[in-house]
C-alpha cells in the first residue's frame, strides 16, 4: 500500500469509503508528520486530538453506513478561521490566548463533511504579507530548497503560507486558506500545490478575522484540481450572518469536472507581459498557452488597460478597510491589553495597539488611516475605488472576447527569506498578476505548471467570470493533466 | 504629498498607536514611499466614472426582526462574549477609571 500521507483527498475519501484502511490510520499518519516537521513551523497549534475524534466518527459512521462527503479526511485550517475552544491568533500577539466561543461558518461546514483538524496553520500575521514573514510565531519555511547547492530557507508565499508549507510538505492532504489580494495562489505556486479563490461572497466571511472586507474570500489549496473542487463544495454556501454572501446554489463542480475545452476562447492579456520578467515566468506561460490549445481552447489576446493601477489601488484600499477593521482591537473586550501604571483609556488603547500589531500590520493601519483621513479622502481613497471599477469593467470588457484568462501567478519563483523585508514595495510587486482578479471579486486559481532552472515550482493563473468556477478548474485541469506536475520537494527538516 | 514627523504622530494618534520618536522617523520614509508610488492613480482618468461600492452586485439583506434570531449571534451568551475579556467583572467588560 502506498503511504498514506501521499494520498489526496479524493483518493482518502474514496479509499476509506471502499474499506482500504481506516479513518483512524490516516489521521495518525498525517498527525505524524506534522509532529515531526517542527523545522517547517507550518502551524502554530496541532490538534491530533481533534483529528484523532473526527477519524473515530468517520469509521462509526462508515460501519453504521453513514457516511459524510468528507468522511475520514483530515486536514489544516488557517489561523484565522475561528474555531470554537481552539486558539484563533490571526498569526498576531494581539490575539495570542484569544480562544473563540464560536466556529467560523467555513470551518463548521467542513467539521459537518466529516472533516478532522490536524492544526492551526501559520500564516503572514493578520493575512498582511506575501511570505509569512510577519508571523509573531516565527517564520514558515517552505519544505522546497533551490538546486544550487546553497542551503538558503525560501518562503512558502504568503499570507496562507502555513497552508502551502504543510501541503507541499504532506503534512496535510488540503488546508483552507484566504484571498485579499493573492494569499491563496501566490503561496500554491511558489510551493507547487493548487489553490483556488472563488468569485466574492461563495464562501461565508463569518468568523474570518477581518483584513479587508470587500476583498477577503476563503477557498481550498490542495495538491490538485480535483481535490480543490471537492473542497470548496463544502466551504460554500449562503450564510445569512456573512452581508455579502452570496445566496445561490452550489453547483457540483466536481461531478462536472472536464478537461475538454473545445469551443472555448482563453484571453492572454497583453499587459501582463512586464518588462525584464524572469525569462521562466514568460516562457512557462507560452507553455500554459500551447497546452490549453491543445486541450481545444482557441487563444485571442486580449487588453486590461488598467492592469498596471490595480497594485497601488489595491495599496489603498486594502489598508483602508484594515484600519477600519482593525480598530476592534482596543485591550477591552478580549485580546491584549496593556495598561501602562497610571494610564487612562486613550493610553490604554495606544499602548495595547502598540505592543499587538507588529511593523507590516502598523504600517497598513497607518496608510489606511491617512488616506482615510479628511482632506484626503477624495485624492487616495475615492479616486482609488474609481479605478477599482474601471478595473473590474476592463475585465467585463475582456469576457466579452473569451472564457478565461491565462496569466502566470507571480511573477518569480519562491525567494529566500529576507531578501523582500527590507523594502515594502518590492514585497507587494510579488502580487501584481494576482491582484487585479481580487479587486474584480473574480474567481482564480493557482495550479503548478513547471520546474524553473533552479528547481523551483511555477504557478499558472486562471481567471474566470463571476460565479463561474467551473470554467476555472476545468481549464486548471487541462493544465495540469498535460503539465504532469509531480515534483516534490525532498525531504530535509 | 510627502509627510513629515508631526503628520506620522498625527495619524498614529488618530489610528491609537503609541510611537517613539525613533518609530515615527523610519516610518515616515516608509510611508512616504508607499504614499509617493500609489500617487501614480492620479494619472487615470476617471471623468464619470462612479467609486466602486459592491464588486458582486448584490442586495443587501435585513434579517427577520425576532430575538435570537440566529442562536450563534442571538442573545443570552453574556458569559460567552466576556469570555476572552482582560478584565471582565460583575458581567462587563473593564476599563480603566475615565475622568473627563
Amino acid at each position: 500500500m502506498t503511504e498514506l500521507t501521499n494520498l489526496k483527498v479524493a483518493e482518502i475519501r474514496d479509499g476509506h469509503r471502499a474499506g482500504d484502511f481506516s479513518a483512524v490510520e490516516v489521521a495518525e499518519a498525517f498527525s505524524a508528520n506534522v509532529a515531526a516537521a517542527k523545522a517547517l513551523n507550518a502551524f502554530i497549534v496541532e490538534t491530533p486530538e481533534h483529528a484523532l475524534a473526527a477519524a473515530k466518527a468517520a469509521d462509526a459512521d462508515r460501519a453504521a453506513g453513514t457516511l459524510k462527503p468528507l468522511s475520514g479526511v483530515p486536514i489544516g485550517m488557517k489561523d484565522l478561521f475561528c474555531t470554537d475552544g481552539v486558539q484563533t491568533t490571526a498569526a498576531s500577539h494581539m490575539l495570542e490566548g484569544f480562544v473563540p466561543r464560536y466556529e467560523s461558518t467555513v470551518s463548521a461546514k467542513l467539521w459537518d463533511a466529516g472533516c478532522g483538524m490536524l492544526g492551526k496553520l501559520n500564516l503572514d500575521q493578520f493575512a498582511m504579507g506575501s511570505s509569512n514573514e510577519t508571523s509573531y510565531f516565527g517564520n514558515v519555511i517552505s519544505p522546497w530548497k533551490r538546486k544550487d547547492g546553497g542551503n538558503a530557507a525560501l518562503a512558502p508565499g504568503g499570507s496562507s503560507g502555513g497552508s502551502s508549507s504543510a501541503i507541499a510538505a504532506r503534512l496535510c492532504p488540503a488546508a483552507t486558506g484566504t484571498d485579499t489580494g493573492g494569499s491563496i495562489r501566490q503561496p500554491a505556486a511558489f510551493t507547487g500545490i493548487s489553490g483556488i479563490k472563488p468569485t466574492y461572497g461563495r464562501c461565508s466571511r463569518w468568523g474570518i478575522v477581518a483584513f479587508a472586507s470587500s476583498l477577503d474570500q476563503a477557498g481550498p489549496m490542495a495538491r490538485d484540481v480535483k481535490d480543490c473542487a471537492i473542497m470548496l463544495e463544502t466551504m460554500a454556501g449562503f450564510d445569512p450572518k456573512d452581508a455579502t454572501s452570496l445566496n445561490m446554489a452550489v453547483p457540483n463542480w466536481e461531478a462536472a469536472l472536464s478537461s475538454d475545452l473545445k469551443g472555448k476562447k482563453v484571453g492572454i492579456p497583453k499587459e501582463y507581459r512586464l518588462e525584464g520578467i524572469d525569462l521562466d515566468i514568460d516562457a512557462m506561460w507560452d507553455v500554459g498557452i500551447a497546452m490549453l490549445k491543445d486541450a481545444g481552447a482557441e487563444v485571442v489576446e486580449i487588453s486590461l488597460p488598467h492592469t498596471k493601477y490595480a497594485l497601488p489601488a489595491y495599496y489603498i484600499i486594502a489598508p483602508a478597510e484594515a484600519s477600519s477593521n482593525l480598530a476592534r482591537y482596543d485591550g477591552v473586550r478580549y485580546g491584549l491589553r496593556d495598561l501602562p501604571d497610571g494610564a487612562g483609556l486613550q493610553d490604554m488603547y495606544a499602548a495595547t495597539r502598540a505592543d499587538g500589531f507588529g511593523p507590516e500590520v502598523k504600517r497598513r493601519i497607518m496608510i489606511g488611516t491617512y488616506v482615510l483621513s479628511a482632506g484626503f479622502y477624495d485624492a487616495y481613497y475615492t479616486q482609488a475605488q474609481k479605478v477599482r471599477t474601471l478595473i473590474a469593467r476592463d475585465f467585463e470588457a475582456a469576457f466579452g472576447a473569451c472564457d478565461v484568462i491565462l496569466t502566470p501567478t507571480a511573477p518569480s519563483a519562491a525567494f529566500g527569506l529576507g531578501e523582500k523585508m527590507a523594502d515594502p514595495l518590492a514585497m507587494y510587486l510579488n502580487d501584481v498578476f494576482a491582484v487585479p482578479a481580487s479587486l474584480a471579486g473574480l474567481p482564480a486559481m493557482s495550479v503548478p505548471a513547471a520546474l524553473n532552472r533552479e528547481g523551483l515550482p511555477l504557478g499558472l493563473q486562471i481567471i474566470g467570470k463571476a460565479f463561474d468556477e467551473q470554467g476555472v478548474l476545468n481549464a486548471g485541469l487541462a493544465i495540469e493533466e498535460r503539465a504532469g506536475f509531480t515534483a516534490r520537494a525532498e525531504k530535509w527538516w | 504629498m510627502a509627510i513629515d514627523q508631526a503628520t506620522v504622530r498625527k495619524i498614529a494618534s488618530l489610528a491609537r498607536i503609541a510611537i517613539s520618536d525613533a518609530e515615527a522617523a523610519a516610518m515616515e520614509g516608509e510611508l512616504n514611499g508607499i504614499l509617493g508610488w500609489v500617487e501614480q492613480l492620479g494619472e487615470v482618468d476617471v471623468t464619470g466614472v462612479e467609486p466602486m461600492t459592491a464588486v458582486i452586485p448584490n442586495q443587501l439583506r435585513l434579517r427577520d426582526d425576532v430575538i435570537d434570531a440566529d442562536p450563534l449571534t442571538g442573545g443570552n451568551r453574556r458569559d460567552d462574549v466576556l469570555a476572552n475579556a482582560p478584565a471582565a467583572m460583575h458581567g462587563f467588560f473593564g476599563v480603566p477609571k475615565v475622568i473627563e
